[in-house]
């Protein structure tokens, strides 16, 4: 299977690369160098027994008139006794601290960037460096933009000083955004992934059929392929209504070589008030089908080659309802601050699990277990400013 | 890897190859196309409520919490720009 991974996706990469440098000579019209901005976000996660919050801090300058740098630091603050932990291990808590680095140059028609990326918990590390390079064209009605990414992690195990593994993850990407008339723009954005070494977790377990335990099943862990490669495509629009508001939707495909497919849909609008507020609400849907190696009970040990009970690899779907606020708190500037919102969103996500099975619950023969589902909470409150 | 899934994995990139060539051959038969919506109609579009990403640090957060729990990751940024306004 590695190999069929990896000699397909060079030339498919290539393909991409070769079409889209052909259409990036006959640019027309420069780009533009991002807003000087700073944001500091404050983030909460609640659901499924696991909570997660910290803060992320995102600034980004101009300097010598061609250049633009940002910086990102955040932070997840995890506690979690989710039901994989309670059902096969203990409750913990762990801190991941991630940091970025960008640049940008716009050198006459081409804005180029580049990223690094640095990612530390006490079990797993990794890096990431990208480019990126976007261009417009027919008057500016047209950006095409083309991206890269390469990333190197190293995967440990609490409590094993042995164990220590590698996963490298490389990404294409290419989008369009068009404007299609004074009121419509419309966008496609297109992204393969490959990922080679250890691809899952390593504390997470299967479960098996075994008459000799009291449950009636038993635990052993999990194996993955050691390649993925993944497909997803993009088309999204925004509409601008007849009144000061807009509409926005967007669907994306995704299929993987783990036989995962998923379908994702969103519906937004967004309404500007009288007094510097907007407000903004959203609906996104999506659903996928499961990995080929994932049940939720195996008949017996070391059933197959690979096997998985991940549920983020089974049969689900999720739905969010988000609602949002923004207010304009510095409108007529301070010092040498432009202007400064202050932010809130609050997204209510559902998972339903159609081939996972809630395993707290006893009692009954195994695979007969209520299937499982939760609700999470998901907060934003931030700040921004220009300047 | 069962044939169903080397088949389903070369459908994807068959099709975008194509679309993407299709794309190509749009972008540059139509260098010398004059723009249909003038820079002085753009009003609209340079809204900021019209942005693909009015606040990054709050989409990088979400995109985070859907790749986390979702099997499906990628596409989820935009070309950006477009505005043509500036």
């Amino acid at each position: 299977m590695a190999a069929i991974s990896r000699g397909s996706l060079p030339r498919r990469a290539a393909a991409v690369l070769a079409a889209c440098a052909a259409a990036l000579s006959c640019a027309v019209r420069a780009g533009v160098l991002p807003e000087d901005r700073a944001d500091l976000l404050y983030h909460s996660y609640d659901g499924g027994g696991v909570t997660i919050d910290g803060p992320s801090l995102l600034v980004r300058k101009q300097f010598a008139d061609k250049f633009s740098a940002s910086a990102n630091y955040y932070v997840d603050r995890v506690t979690s006794a989710s039901i994989d932990v309670v059902t096969t291990a203990s409750p913990y808590t762990e801190e991941r601290t991630q940091y970025s680095l960008g640049l940008d140059y716009l050198h006459d028609r081409w804005l180029l960037n580049l990223g690094y990326t640095s990612s530390e918990e006490n079990d797993y590390s990794a890096s990431t460096f990208s480019v990126g390079v976007s261009q417009d064209f027919f008057g500016d009605l047209t950006t095409l933009s083309l991206g890269y990414s390469l990333g190197k992690d190293e995967v440990g195990r609490r409590g094993d000083s042995i164990f220590k593994d590698t996963v490298e993850r490389q990404q294409y990407r290419i989008g369009l955004s068009q404007i299609l008339t004074r009121n419509l723009i419309v966008g496609l954005s297109f992204e393969t992934i490959t990922d080679e070494g250890f691809l899952n977790n390593p504390y997470r377990q299967v479960r098996y059929i075994d008459e000799t335990s009291p449950l009636g099943y038993a635990y052993e862990p999990e194996v993955y392929p050691r390649t993925r490669t993944s497909d997803a495509a993009a088309f999204r629009l925004r509409y601008h209504l007849p009144y000061r508001a807009a509409l926005h939707g967007e669907y994306r495909w995704y299929t993987d070589s783990w036989d995962i497919g998923a379908d994702t849909f969103e519906l937004g609008y967004t309404h500007p008030l009288d007094g510097g507020w907007i407000l903004e609400a959203k609906v996104r849907l999506y659903s996928q089908t499961a990995a080929s190696f994932y049940e939720d009970l195996f008949p017996r040990s070391r059933f197959q080659n690979f096997m998985a009970r991940d549920k983020e690899l089974s049969t689900f779907d999720s739905r969010t309802i988000r609602i949002g606020a923004s207010y304009d708190v510095l409108r007529g500037g301070w010092k040498f601050v432009d202007r400064g919102t202050v932010n809130i969103a609050y997204d209510r996500i559902r998972f339903d699990y159609k081939d996972f099975r809630d395993l707290r619950v006893t009692g009954v023969p195994p695979g007969q277990e209520p299937l499982y589902g939760f609700d999470a909470n998901v907060v934003q409150v931030f700040v921004s400013f220009w300047f | 890897m069962t044939s169903r899934s080397l088949q389903s994995a070369r459908r994807g990139p068959t099709a975008a190859a194509a679309v993407l060539a299709v794309l190509a051959t749009l972008l540059l038969g139509g260098c010398a196309v004059e723009p249909w919506v003038k820079p002085y109609e753009r009003d609209r579009i340079a809204d900021p409520i019209m942005s693909w990403d009015r606040d990054p640090v709050s989409s990088a957060y979400l995109h985070h919490v859907y790749e986390a729990r979702e099997g499906a990751r990628g596409a989820t940024g935009s070309a950006g720009g477009g505005c043509g306004c500036n």
